[in-house]
């Protein structure tokens, strides 16, 4: 009797220890969600471990995955490219900042067009979209490209077959620039696309449109960049054609009137001459009321870091930092987060 | 003394007996409970669903995530149109290796070319999902189509399947990629039960002068029915919840545009791989478990009709001796 009683003892206190131990070494924090800023969040993890030695544990599991992760509490932080609202934030007790920033482009595949010739407003894009232009050499594109020799070709439309914060970007930008696309379609992280290719992920959108002449696709900037994909010009809410980079991204997420209310700003259409119209940030999303003071404390040095000393490796990987101003805004924010007592879990620039 | 040794061997025979017999039945009844769970919790979990749309799902070919509002049958025509093309295809060509394979090679070139076939099994369906996409949709709409167009599409009735551009991706690339998955898991099974014919039921007939077409269409096949029935059932059981090689080729279009194979379009299993990990409100989560539910209900009506079929053909049987 007392024999078998040891012998379900033993591992018992074998895992009570490793327990104790695991809350010893504490700064091993977890979080899941959005895959678009994966790379980032994974290059900045490593540097935080190699300067401070805790761990980030990021599962890249989708933003979807990501809010219900969070809401059940499973994760420390969730991620998601797309904005809750003020009211579901309000409702689920959380709290969201924005990480990093970054751009989507039109990929196109026109034989004997380069890169950044082709010009498009949003009126004309959405007609695409829609599936009410279908050719190239449409009046409403050759009015725009007067230079260009544009073929009598179908248009291939590609968009994202799975449900991505990509999608949500680009199909909030076009309920933003076009009546009928918002009362048609609307917008999502998926959609009911009129017309069009799905890929599965920016590879697969990417594949598609590097595949098919006469191909239209949306995807990540840095996607196109590291594919070497021409992409077209699209026009911005102030009549500009700017070019997508760094500059013009920065230059809508500077224009995003942050302080409006709890981060919810999508950065699609910007006014500002030099802002590009798809442009979107993503997002960490936390508990205001922490059961785990320590571990959100943890989490928030981790981003206080990442913005301090991530600048460059965000660039490296055609990620664009946050403007000063706004991280200025979310040091603020953090005061937001606390624990059960009423105390402020972590203050930042301490 | 010998006597109680006898006993107690006995008795710890029959203990052991009963042991093994309890271990079996509990083995199979815990797979019939892990059945009837995972019906609960497809039920479960697409309750709300249910409740929302009641019959207008299966019918409804609307899915559209921003309005919530779902309905199954683009999925559901997509699975079983790219089934059904994956079939029509993997039949013929694997009743010929099948039959090359048992009647027709040398037999220095069976092991290899038998082992061959088998390999094509136990690739990943995410390559096979590559490999269309990057290498065999170019060739396929740039050759295969346009001469498809050019000949089928001329046909009165059947023409109408073979129109629209040549993309490279839709319903019929998506469908020859599964018969390309699902050939070897067929033929496989077929040259099994071919070879099982009695030498001398083929002895006989090729000693009345039959060909050996006439032997395998006649002898043969009569004989091994069940086991080619199953073969094909096994392969169309793998076709329909194939996921990864058809969303790469079927092109995830939840809009219907037309009967034409060469359109995009959408399967359940391509459907729950893409749209799973970003599904937000409740309704768009629980009528993707509905699709999970009614895959799970088109599996078992195939199953349930090929029992029925063989039940038929055994009965046949019967009338005829």
């Amino acid at each position: 009797m007392l024999k078998s009683m040891k012998w379900l003892a033993m591992p018992l206190m074998a895992t009570s220890v490793a327990l104790f131990a695991q809350n010893a070494a504490a700064a091993e924090v977890t979080g899941a969600g959005a895959t678009f800023p994966a790379p980032i969040y994974a290059k900045w993890a490593d540097a935080y471990n190699k300067a401070t030695g805790n761990k980030i544990n990021y599962q890249s599991i989708g933003s979807g995955g990501g809010i219900k992760q969070i809401n059940a509490k499973t994760v420390d932080f969730g991620a998601s490219d797309m904005p809750l609202t003020p009211e579901e934030l309000e409702k689920n007790g959380l709290m969201q900042f924005p990480a990093v920033i970054g751009g989507e482009v039109l990929a196109i595949n026109l034989p004997g067009i380069k890169s950044a010739e082709l010009r498009l407003t949003p009126a004309v894009l959405a007609d695409i979209y829609l599936g009410k232009i279908t050719k190239w050499n449409d009046k409403a594109i050759a009015d725009l490209n007067p230079k260009l020799a544009l073929p009598d070709h179908a248009i291939a439309v590609v968009r994202r077959a799975d449900g991505s914060g990509t999608t949500f970007i680009f199909t909030n930008y076009l309920s933003k620039v076009s009546p009928e696309w918002k009362q048609k379609v609307g917008e999502g992280t998926a959609v009911q696309w009129p017309v069009g290719l799905g890929g599965k992920g920016n590879e697969g959108v990417s594949a598609f449109v590097q595949r098919i002449p006469g191909a239209i696709g949306y995807i990540e900037y840095a996607y196109a960049l590291e594919n070497k994909m021409p992409y077209a010009l699209l026009q911005n809410a102030e009549g500009n054609y700017p070019m997508p980079n760094d500059t013009s991204f920065k230059a809508a997420a500077a224009y995003a009137n942050w302080t409006k209310s709890a981060f919810y700003e999508i950065l699609t259409n910007e006014p500002g001459k030099d802002s590009w119209p798809i442009t979107g940030a993503t997002f960490i999303l936390m508990h205001k009321v922490q059961d785990k003071p320590a571990q959100a404390a943890e989490v928030l040095k981790f981003y206080d870091w990442s913005y301090k000393n991530g600048a460059k490796m965000a660039q490296d990987l055609v990620y664009v930092p946050l403007p000063d101003s706004l991280v200025k805004l979310i040091h603020g924010a953090w005061g937001n987060i606390k624990d059960t007592a009423g105390k402020p879990v972590f203050t930042a620039g301490k | 003394m010998n006597a109680i040794t006898d006993t107690t061997t006995v008795r710890s025979f029959k203990f052991g007996d009963r042991l093994f017999f309890n271990v079996a039945r509990a083995a199979a009844v815990l797979t019939l409970l892990l059945l009837v769970a995972i019906i609960a919790s497809l039920v479960y979990g697409s309750w709300p669903s249910i409740k929302q749309f009641g019959f207008g799902f299966l019918v409804s070919g609307e899915w559209n995530p921003p309005q919530d509002r779902f309905g199954a049958l683009i999925p559901v025509y997509g699975t079983l149109a790219t089934s059904v093309v994956a079939l029509c295809i993997a039949v013929p060509v694997s009743f010929g290796i099948a039959l090359f394979l048992t009647e027709l090679s040398p037999p220095w070139l069976r092991r290899p070319l038998g082992t061959a076939i088998e390999l094509l099994a136990a690739i990943p369906s995410i390559v096979y999902g590559m490999w269309g996409l990057l290498y065999f949709s170019p060739l396929f709409a740039e050759y295969v189509q346009p001469a498809l167009a050019a000949t089928l599409g001329k046909v009165p009735l059947i023409g109408s399947l073979f129109d629209g551009p040549p993309l490279g991706i839709g319903i019929l690339a998506a469908g020859i990629i599964l018969a390309i998955m699902i050939i070897p898991f067929i033929a496989s099974v077929m040259r099994d039960v071919f070879a099982v014919t009695p030498a001398m039921l083929k002895e006989s007939a090729y000693g009345v002068g039959g060909t050996t077409w006439e032997v395998v269409w006649n002898v043969v096949l009569p004989y091994t029915k069940v086991g080619v029935v199953g073969g094909i059932m096994l392969g169309l059981g793998r076709a329909l919840g194939e996921t990864m090689a058809v969303t790469f080729l079927i092109g995830n279009m939840n809009f219907f545009n037309g009967f034409s194979l060469f359109l995009p379009g959408n399967s359940i299993a391509s459907a729950l791989a893409n749209e799973f990990a970003e599904a937000e409100s409740e309704l768009y989560t629980s009528s993707l478990i509905e699709l999970g539910l009614i895959l799970f209900v088109i599996t078992f009506i195939v199953l349930s009709l090929s029992k029925l079929l063989l039940l038929r053909l055994s009965r046949q049987e019967g009338t005829k001796t």
